[in-house]
């Protein structure tokens, strides 16, 4: 009985190693061959010369003009977006569900509509929309933000949601209403800290997909970083490698200290967080 | 029929003995949902200072009712006045209330001592007093050393006080409670409904509270509400509404009721041979259903009698015999003194006496 559970037991074991190694391999690989391409001269032999360049920044964007644009689109362009997403989501999704439970549906479906349009199919429906972006606030790359907030729509909605789920939304808001709170106070002081999660997640993901954002912006002629990193490719493929590795790891950064930082509550431990968490999933059960 | 009774009401007073609390009136409130009337022309009148608790069987209308006076939801028609003062379109947060709710309703991501402090700071009140304020309504709900904890680090009870406090610590106008005792087990609403009263006594504030628990309306309350249907059907004091139900939904409602037949001869009836005070308001001449309490009812064994103990039960403080008064398979309950419960075994033969005191009769005998 309790060998076979022991054999059973490693076999789960090999697999999980096997799993992890395959998505090791199939992960690190192409990020260690980057590495490799972009520390090898055209000899062949070991160099850190396009590293040293890339380092220089005064000297790299005055070479690569595209490159410090993008640079600093691509990050207006994160900021943005997660601004714009969560102006127009949280107050919408939270009103919806106070005043209009029978919007919910539609609301849901709308925001889930972009998963199903090919990038290019919106870029040929939102030409028309650009053609006036363009001509009232000008041709500069950060109003792709624009594009993007309805790219990132289904997946910070998702996160939102969930959030929303988790709160007593009507309770609270009622409750802070008959203090006498007006509809801003409650969405700032009541609503928003207690979506802290829910929103960072839905930043995440918005910061996350703008900053690894290309087709949008090429079929658009705007220079974000992945545009500019592809215009130097043409000319010179290492260090468009390189600059596609730093700023791979320039977004994990990003992310790690943003979670880090909405990780952080100002006296409640993350074990007591996930003690609240599971009380609550509990309270729901009986309720 | 409804009555809405002057009772005299002792309005509450606060510590330095003036009364704090202010008039409330609704006057003709109806509010429809689709078909349903939740609300049905409701007239509604709590004096300074005091404590009415609106008692009803589930959807006839109290938390509409609430809702409305809180501002949360807005009548099809009808006015709502406090201190004189017409607020039937004023926004909510602009109404200067107090309320708990049924649901746990405390800020998550705020301590007992901030959201008591909440509403203090939207009132602009500086740092010090606000904090003293918060320290006091602690005080007053018994909390003060739980300031610092958050909602999900107290209990049910503890969570339902905070709520109190912070609702009072605004001195509000009026306090409106919805069901707060309702997701608390049995000794704990039997004891905070208690401290509730004693609070709302201290500080004077005119309270409306909703409940579907009699026991708890009856406990607490200066005046209770018996709605139906999105209408009053008796709005007394806690004993006349016991003694003098104004109809058999009232009788039925508050308080367990035998259904007798009888004979009514208009200010008296014959009920079980015997001849009792009728209840204004009841049926006039001829058969009819006479609501005796149990309590209203004496039972001895009789080897003559007609009536037959079905059941007797040892209950505490007193027993309950049911017998059998030898018509077509009726019950009857009767209150007896907890030590002679054991003198009535099952199937013993007996005789229901009336004690005489004033019943209600409604015409029809329907058993
Ligand atoms: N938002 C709403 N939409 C539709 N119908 C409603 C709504 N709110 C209340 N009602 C209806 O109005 C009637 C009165 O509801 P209300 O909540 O006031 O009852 P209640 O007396 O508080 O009942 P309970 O004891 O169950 O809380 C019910 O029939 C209910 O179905
Ligand atoms: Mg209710």
């Amino acid at each position: 009985m309790s060998g076979q559970r022991a054999s059973m037991r490693r076999r789960q074991d090999l697999f999980r190693w096997v799993v992890v190694s395959l998505s090791l391999v199939f992960f690190g690989l192409p990020l260690f061959s980057m590495l490799e391409f972009t520390t090898r001269d055209a000899q062949g032999h070991r160099t850190g010369a396009t590293w040293s360049a890339l380092a220089d920044f005064g000297a790299i964007s005055t070479r690569y003009p595209d490159l410090r644009a993008g640079f600093i689109a691509s990050i207006g362009l994160a900021v943005l977006t997660v601004v714009v997403m969560l102006v127009l989501l949280v107050p919408t999704m939270t009103w919806v569900r106070l005043r209009l439970p029978g919007l919910g549906r539609t609301v849901e479906f709308i925001c889930l509509l972009p998963l199903t349009v090919p990038a290019i199919v919106l870029v040929v429906g939102l030409t028309p929309v650009y053609a006036w972006v363009t001509y009232f606030l000008g041709g500069n790359a950060i109003w792709l933000s624009f594009a993007y907030v309805v790219l990132v729509l289904p997946y910070a909605y998702r996160a939102l949601d969930a959030g929303l789920r988790a709160i007593d939304v009507r309770t609270l808001s009622e409750a802070a209403r008959s203090l006498g709170a007006g509809w801003g106070t409650v969405m700032l002081r009541v609503i928003l800290p207690n979506l802290r999660t829910a929103v960072l997640s839905a930043s995440f993901l918005a910061v996350a997909l703008t900053l690894g954002e290309f087709t949008i912006a090429n079929l658009f002629s705007r220079t974000n970083l992945q545009v500019a990193m592809y215009l130097i490719g043409k000319s010179d493929a290492q260090i468009s490698v390189a600059v596609g590795l730093a700023s791979l790891v320039f977004a994990f950064v990003i992310l790690f200290a943003m979670s880090f930082v909405g990780g952080q509550r100002s006296s409640a431990s993350p074990l007591t967080r996930l003690n609240r968490l599971t009380r609550s999933g509990r309270r729901k059960e009986t309720a | 029929m409804t009555s809405t009774s002057t009772h005299p009401t002792q309005p509450g007073r606060s510590a330095d003995g003036g009364a704090r609390g202010v008039a409330v009136e609704l006057t003709g409130l109806r509010r429809s949902y689709g078909d349903v009337h939740a609300l049905d022309d409701l007239t509604l009148r709590l004096a300074p200072g005091e404590l009415v608790a609106l008692l009803g069987p589930s959807g006839c209308g109290k938390t509409t009712a609430l809702r409305c006076l809180a501002g949360l939801e807005d009548p099809d028609e009808g006015r709502i006045e406090v201190d004189g003062r017409d607020l039937t379109r004023v926004p909510t947060n602009k109404r200067d209330l107090g309320m708990v709710f049924q649901a746990y309703s405390l800020f998550p991501h705020m301590t007992a001592r901030q959201n008591v402090e909440f509403g203090l700071q939207l009132r602009r009140q500086p740092g010090q007093q606000r904090r003293s304020r918060a320290a006091e309504m602690l005080e007053l709900v018994g909390l003060s050393t739980q300031a610092d904890r958050y909602a999900h680090q107290m209990s049910g009870g503890q969570q339902q006080r905070v709520a109190l406090a912070r609702a009072l610590a605004i001195e509000p106008q009026v306090l409106l409670l919805d069901e707060p005792l309702s997701a608390l087990d049995a000794k704990v609403r039997v004891q905070l409904r208690d401290e509730i009263r004693r609070i709302q006594l201290e500080v004077g504030t005119t309270t409306l509270f909703v409940t579907h628990d009699q026991e708890e309306a009856l406990a607490v309350a200066d005046r209770v509400g018996v709605m139906r249907g999105g209408r009053l059907e008796q709005i007394a004091s806690p004993e006349e509404l016991y003694s003098r139900p104004v109809n058999d939904f009232v009788a039925d409602f508050v308080g367990v009721t035998n259904r007798l037949h009888g004979q009514s001869h208009g200010t008296t009836a014959t009920v079980l041979g015997a001849s009792i005070p009728l209840l204004p308001g009841s049926a006039p001449e001829g058969a009819a259903t006479v609501l005796v309490r149990p309590e209203h009812l004496t039972v001895a064994l009789d080897p003559a009698g007609p009536g037959t103990v079905l059941s007797a039960s040892f209950l505490g403080a007193h027993g309950r015999v049911v017998v059998d008064p030898g018509g077509a398979g009726q019950q009857v309950i009767v209150q007896v003194p907890s030590g002679s419960v054991a003198d009535f075994a099952p199937g013993a033969t007996v005789t229901l006496r009336p004690t005489g005191d004033p019943a209600l009769a409604v015409a029809g005998t329907d058993g």
